[in-house]
């Protein structure tokens, strides 16, 4: 049953691929907006990257946000899915999963081409590769709890940004930390636990927060 | 069966039917009727689980369906007004898609035997985009079909179906009352089932 409903997103997702790589450009231009606008001094750049990089992937993770439920909202498809014999906790971890494969996965692979515009060295580009992957599910866990409670409500996406982003701000600081570290030449291994922390404390509570929002959104 | 014990229900300050007692058996059919906006909806929303009864409750073999949770989810198949129906998936798509979720995976030539039934064998590649109103609503008939609940709740089967698909329709409800199922139907037109027992309710706002 799990199954078929990540293939059934994931097709969905392919066929509709316009939506998915509008987050991903967007993620790739604002992440090159700041090399264009700071200049090529090295040391600036360094500075800034992870934050840059961090901050595009919370606002890219946002777009994709409303669609990991409003669609299936509106066609009536997502009362089907609450009426099958599955727990909601695995339907909604499997769009979860889904959206994150779909949305998040592609800037996880992108961000290394775009780290080497601030002149990332090689152990610090895989730091960011390591650290979106352990952060980018947090965002979509995080996310699928806003998307769920502004199902069906007029502006939405301004509402969703306003209940999500704050509670994004510890994935980005343990994510830019982990990536500063590593250029300052530190160990990014204790941002990388807490990171890993958040992950499973997330991917335990968030599912079951977003089935009980979600059971409202639809009564 | 299944037990509707003094339901109630509100809408905003607006009560729609309070006191609401009915039970239905194995092969009985209850025909759900009343004008525009008299809970018709709200009703079977309420009896496939989806929403809260403002009071009372709704019982399956003696238990409150709040509490059964998803074995109830398994005995019921809820038609709603909304097909449920993916555009971007073609009808045989979305019967095996809507299947497979719900733990019943049908195999291609199963799916397509279905879909023959309900006469889109023709359509059955056919982005859900593409077809008309009437066929959406075949392909949601077309889930029903495959689906091995016993409760049936249908909201307003009927609609936009031609005298065709009309007269499968009843066949199909017929057929599954035959075989020990039972239906809920809320609608405007002459069902003409044959059913062991058939209750009226009307609803008045």
């Amino acid at each position: 049953m799990f199954g078929w409903l990540v293939w059934r997103d994931l097709i969905l997702a392919w066929r509709r691929r316009a939506d998915v790589l509008a987050t991903v450009f967007f993620f790739v231009i604002v992440v090159s907006l700041f090399p264009l606008g700071i200049g090529p001094e090295r040391e600036t750049l360094r500075t800034i990257a992870p934050g840059v990089v961090w901050v595009a992937a919370l606002l890219a993770s946002m777009l994709s946000l409303g669609r990991i439920f409003g669609n299936d909202y509106q066609d009536g498809t997502l009362e089907q899915l609450l009426l099958t014999p599955q727990s909601t906790y695995l339907i909604v971890l499997g769009k979860i999963l889904a959206q994150w494969l779909v949305s998040e996965v592609p800037l996880v692979i992108i961000a290394p081409l775009l780290g080497l515009q601030f002149g990332l060295s090689q152990n610090s580009l895989a730091i960011v590769v390591v650290s979106l992957l352990l952060g980018t599910p947090v965002l979509s866990l995080i996310g699928s709890i806003g998307a769920a409670l502004t199902l069906g409500l007029r502006a939405a996406n301004v509402l969703v940004a306003l209940l999500v982003l704050p509670l994004y701000i510890p994935v980005l600081i343990f994510g830019t930390g982990a990536v500063q570290a590593s250029i300052g030449g530190t160990s990014s291994q204790p941002y990388l636990f807490l990171l890993g922390a958040t992950l499973v404390v997330t991917l335990v509570f968030a599912p079951w927060a977003t089935s009980a929002a979600l059971k409202i959104s639809v009564e | 069966m299944l037990e509707a014990v003094n339901l109630g229900c509100t809408r905003g300050d607006r009560r729609l039917f309070k006191g609401l007692n009915f039970s239905i058996q194995p092969g009985e059919l209850i025909e759900l009727r009343g004008a525009n906006g008299s809970g018709k909806t709200s009703l079977l929303r309420i009896l496939c689980g989806l929403a809260a009864p403002a009071e009372g409750e709704v019982r399956w073999d003696g238990k409150n369906i709040r509490t059964l949770g998803e074995e109830y989810s398994g005995a019921v198949a809820y038609l709603a007004h909304q097909n449920g129906v993916k555009d971007e998936l073609s009808a045989i798509e979305n019967l095996r898609v809507g299947c497979g979720v719900s733990g019943n995976a049908l195999s291609t030539s199963e799916a397509q035997a279905i879909l023959e039934q309900v006469g889109l064998s023709r359509q059955q590649n056919l982005p859900a985009r593409s077809l008309s109103a009437g066929q959406r609503r075949r392909v949601a008939l077309s889930r029903l079909l495959a689906s091995k609940a016993t409760a049936w709740i249908l909201d307003e089967v009927l609609t936009s179906l031609d005298d065709t698909a009309i007269r499968l329709s009843r066949q199909f409800i017929g057929n599954h009352l035959s075989k020990g199922g039972l239906a809920i139907i809320a609608t405007h037109q002459e069902l003409d089932l044959a059913a062991e027992r058939v209750q009226r309710i009307e609803l008045s706002p």
